[in-house]
């Protein structure tokens, strides 16, 4: 049997795959490319051919344009490519609408590259689906044990109760544009709250695309639109960095709520200046990571890059072979 | 209430910064929440209770059996809080990636009561099983707010006094009503919030050696106050440069308290050693040597140390000088006119003024305009050193609070430089998207013999919210540099925006580059009319700091 290190290489550029030649979220413009998902440090423009999920590409082109790519090639999930002998599927990562994780068949052997993930229901994208394997490529952005996501479920009646407190400041909640925001809209829907949500310019035509690909996020209106008092007592949601901006000023008296996996970590909520910090993640926590793994018992875990180092203790303290990959140029200090 | 409500207030307090929206919290939690657990939340906001037999140590190595120590270190490294850490790696029961929600807040939490009453009757050993029995059953906050209880240092911003105006508000009544009783009450507060809620009459205050609220003065407003007020009404002292305390000497029992309450007796045994009277004094704490008060940086060294050693009391001695009178061996004074307090509080130091202890003479004065001479210049010595004047009516009682019209401080005219923008910083909180945090300099000679400036001060008030806007409006559009949250701007002699800035006073200092350092400066004026080469420069303020430490008979206030 072939050896897994000679069917995917960490290379500058991403993970490669010689036999089919094509790499797999490639931080630079390469020939070919799987895309794992549409996040702006895995879905990068410029590449000759590319291969993703419809959803993904339909995230590249609203956000490089329709010309992003030489040419694109759709893959459902479960539906397979073929490059000389190499067999290429998608499977879900319930990451953001659209993500996938890459299951790499040749000869006899199965390596999965996981992208981001995460194993939380998540109402705007399928959920995760265990691939078995020989070799499991996962991140390991919240990899230490201190990083335990509570139920969004609970976040999210922690920011209704805070607005139900405060009826005359606005709300004003940072969250990612892509996955975040709309997962956050799905999840106030979900838990009863009707009202229009408003939103900042920048989330409008995310928003759009996902109610596109059928995820109901409810009546929203840009804030652009909305008077000074007309804000109180609405949830606004906006990217994290316009927060800090003279943007924010429109609102009265906001409450300010980052939405993230690096909100569990009080000094970081502090240092960013949030009142209401929420813990809410679009990727694997400690307790899913491990969960994972122990799961699947991959014969190899390789760690793409994140805190990789108490991973790989976990991995030797549940007698699991591990190796880390120390790829980088993946960022996830936005999420 | 289980100790999850406990967890979410510790939670929201950590994270509101305002002190409003600090009070609301708490008015909702006293309100909401039953005895005696809100009693007990109360004793842990205040530093009220001890749980002497719980120890942060053992929690860790209890955490680290139950995870691995390596795995712990790492956590611990990067979250950089003991507590916090052990709280977010303890393993939860059932660490399923999709409990229902709500399930987390199971029957099984323990009332914040439980919790402090089970540990109170605790030996070692037991009280250790006991919170690991609790850290099994709490989520994460639940954890959080367990270990920070337990182990002291709350820290979410809360004091005693603001707790205790949450409490006024609860009961519709003064902060210094509560402020009054205070000392005499004990966790879990049950007759407190009977007496808050109309159920009961208030609580005793008769514990010697409390303390009693303090009564604070207006700014006097010259041209509205002293055409309605008459001088004979009001006796005039001079405004010492200390902080305020007051020192009780009751019962065999000695206690020297900030004007909050909050007992700082431990850094001053050297005064604490010369209270030899029955009774409880208001004044100004300074160091004094010889009858003559010390700098305020060197009394800030003295409040800086929990526990001063010989050498800086020998170096700083701390003294008290008396102005006020609240009560004596005869009981309480404090519905007394002044003019008797005053009567009382000469005879109580008559033959017990020392080197620790004098009194605030009365400053003689027939007419305003006379007064505002003295205070203008002040006689050399003592005089020169005060930040101003005291008004205190003669017929006016003790009265808490900052009642309007019976103490008035006028304060002398701050000194005014005009200085150079240098540096800006985003502001907290509602200033969040405001360059409101401004660093200002003056000229000086560079080793290469151009001029530069020099950094001599930061100020973030002083402005009103249109030249606020105006400020970050020029800091956006003249942006030099960046560094992290700062930006340089653009200052050059030829341009940049002086800043006119106010201040109270003029410390050495071999922190600064500048070699001094500015008492409360202000922005005062902006002034986007005067060429940023025309401000001020570093040797003028050198000269005005020698004027300063000489005193200001030496030379008039503002450059
Ligand atoms: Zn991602
Ligand atoms: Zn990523």
């Amino acid at each position: 049997m072939v050896r897994p290190a000679s069917v995917l290489v960490p290379r500058p550029a991403g993970l490669y795959c010689p036999p089919a030649d094509l790499y797999i979220d490639p931080i630079t413009p390469v020939d070919r490319a799987v895309i794992t998902h549409g996040h702006a440090d895995h879905a990068r423009p410029g590449h000759g051919a590319v291969a993703a999920t419809p959803q993904t590409l339909a995230i590249m082109a609203e956000r490089y344009g329709a010309d992003f790519a030489g040419s694109v090639q759709p893959l459902a999930y479960g539906e397979t490519f073929t490059r000389d002998g190499v067999e290429i599927t998608l499977h879900p990562a319930g990451h953001v609408l659209g993500s996938a994780q890459a299951a790499i068949r040749y000869r006899g052997l199965t390596l999965v590259v996981s992208g981001d993930y995460k194993r939380r229901r998540d109402p705007t994208c399928a959920p995760f689906e265990p691939v078995p394997c020989h070799v499991f490529v996962t991140e390991a952005t919240f990899g230490l044990p201190v990083f335990r996501h509570p139920p969004a479920e609970v976040e999210i009646a922690r920011l209704l109760a805070a607005r139900a407190e405060a009826p005359g400041r606005a709300v004003l909640v940072g969250a990612y544009a892509l996955g975040k925001a709309q997962r956050l809209i799905a999840l106030l829907r979900q838990a009863g709250h009707e009202a229009p949500i408003a939103v900042h310019g920048a989330l409008e035509r995310l928003n759009a695309l996902y109610a596109r690909f059928g995820v109901e996020l409810g009546p929203l209106e840009p804030v652009s639109g909305l008077s000074r008092e007309a804000l109180a007592g609405v949830i606004s949601l906006a990217p994290p960095g316009a927060l800090t901006t003279p943007w924010r000023r429109r609102f009265p008296d906001p409450l300010t709520a980052v939405a993230s996996g690096w909100m569990g970590v009080r000094a970081r909520a502090r240092q960013r200046g949030v009142e209401l910090p929420l813990i809410v993640s679009d990727h694997a926590d400690w307790d899913e990571l491990t969960a994972t793994l122990a799961e699947l018992r991959p014969e190899e875990v390789w760690i793409t890059h994140g805190r990789e180092e108490a991973l790989l203790r976990w991995c030797e303290l549940h007698g699991q072979k591990a190796r880390a990959l120390a790829m980088v140029g993946y960022d996830e200090e936005g999420e | 209430m289980s100790l999850s409500a406990f967890a979410a207030l510790l939670d929201r307090l950590a994270f509101t910064p305002s002190r409003r929206g600090k009070l609301a919290l708490l008015q909702a939690h006293f309100a909401a929440t039953p005895d005696p657990d809100r009693g007990y939340a109360l004793a842990a906001l205040t530093g009220a209770l001890d749980f002497p037999h719980v120890k942060a140590q053992a929690i860790r190595r209890a955490a680290e059996a139950r995870v691995d120590p390596a795995l712990f270190a790492w956590s611990y490294d990067f979250v950089g809080d003991l507590a916090e850490t052990a709280a977010l790696i303890w393993p939860a029961p059932n660490a399923a990636p999709n409990p229902a929600p709500g399930a987390v807040t199971g029957a099984a939490t323990p009332a914040l009561s439980e919790v402090v009453e089970a540990l109170a009757g605790s030996g070692r050993g037991e009280a250790q099983a006991r919170v690991e029995a609790w850290l099994d059953r709490l989520d994460a906050t639940g954890r959080w707010a367990l270990l920070k209880l337990i182990t002291g240092g709350l820290r979410v911003g809360v004091s005693a006094a603001l707790a205790r105006q949450a409490l006024a508000q609860l009961g519709g009544i003064e902060a210094t009503a509560v402020e009054e009783i205070w000392a005499g009450l004990r966790p879990p507060y049950l007759d407190l919030f009977a007496w808050l809620e109309g159920r009961g009459a208030p609580p005793r205050a008769e514990a010697p050696g409390r303390f009693r609220p303090v009564m604070l003065a207006q700014p006097l407003d010259e041209t509205r106050d002293l055409a309605s007020l008459r001088p004979e009404d009001y006796a005039a002292e001079w405004k010492w440069d200390g902080i305020r305390v007051q020192v009780v000497s009751e019962g065999g029992r000695r206690e020297i308290y900030s004007r909050t309450g909050d007992a700082i007796s431990g850094a001053f045994p050297d005064l604490l050693d010369a209270l030899a009277f029955e009774g409880v004094i208001d004044g100004e704490l300074l160091v004094l040597r010889e009858g003559r008060a010390g700098t305020f940086a060197e009394l800030q060294t003295r409040l800086n140390r929990k526990v001063p050693s010989r050498a800086l009391m020998a170096d700083r001695p701390a003294g008290l000088r008396a102005y006020d009178i609240l009560a004596d061996e005869t009981g309480d004074l404090r519905g007394l006119a002044f003019a008797e307090r005053r009567v009382r509080l000469e005879r109580l130091l008559t033959g017990r003024t020392c080197a620790r202890l004098d009194l605030s003479p009365l400053v003689p004065f027939t007419s305003w305009r006379d007064l505002a001479a003295l205070r203008g210049a002040p006689p050399e010595g003592e005089a020169a050193k005060a930040e101003g004047l005291m008004l205190k009516r003669w017929d006016a009682p003790y009265l808490a609070g900052r009642p309007r019209g019976p103490w008035f401080k006028w304060k002398r005219d701050p000194f005014l430089i005009d200085a150079v923008l240098l540096y800006a910083q985003r502001g907290h909180g509602k200033r969040s998207s405001y360059y409101s945090d401004f660093t200002f300099g003056v000229w000086t000679q560079s080793p290469g013999g151009g001029r530069v400036l020099a950094p001599v001060g930061k100020a973030y008030f002083g402005f009103t919210d249109a030249e606020l806007k105006a400020l970050d409006a020029f800091v956006r559009e003249h942006t030099e540099a960046r560094f992290g949250p700062l930006r340089q701007v653009r200052a050059t002699p030829d341009f940049g925006l002086v800043l006119e800035v106010a201040f109270e006073g003029l410390q050495r200092s071999s922190r600064h580059k500048a070699g001094l350092a500015m008492r409360f400066p202000r922005i005062h004026r902006i002034r986007w009319d005067k060429p940023a080469g025309e401000a001020d420069d570093l040797a003028s303020l050198h000269a005005l700091l020698a004027r300063i430490e000489r005193g200001p008979s030496a030379g008039v206030p503002a450059p």
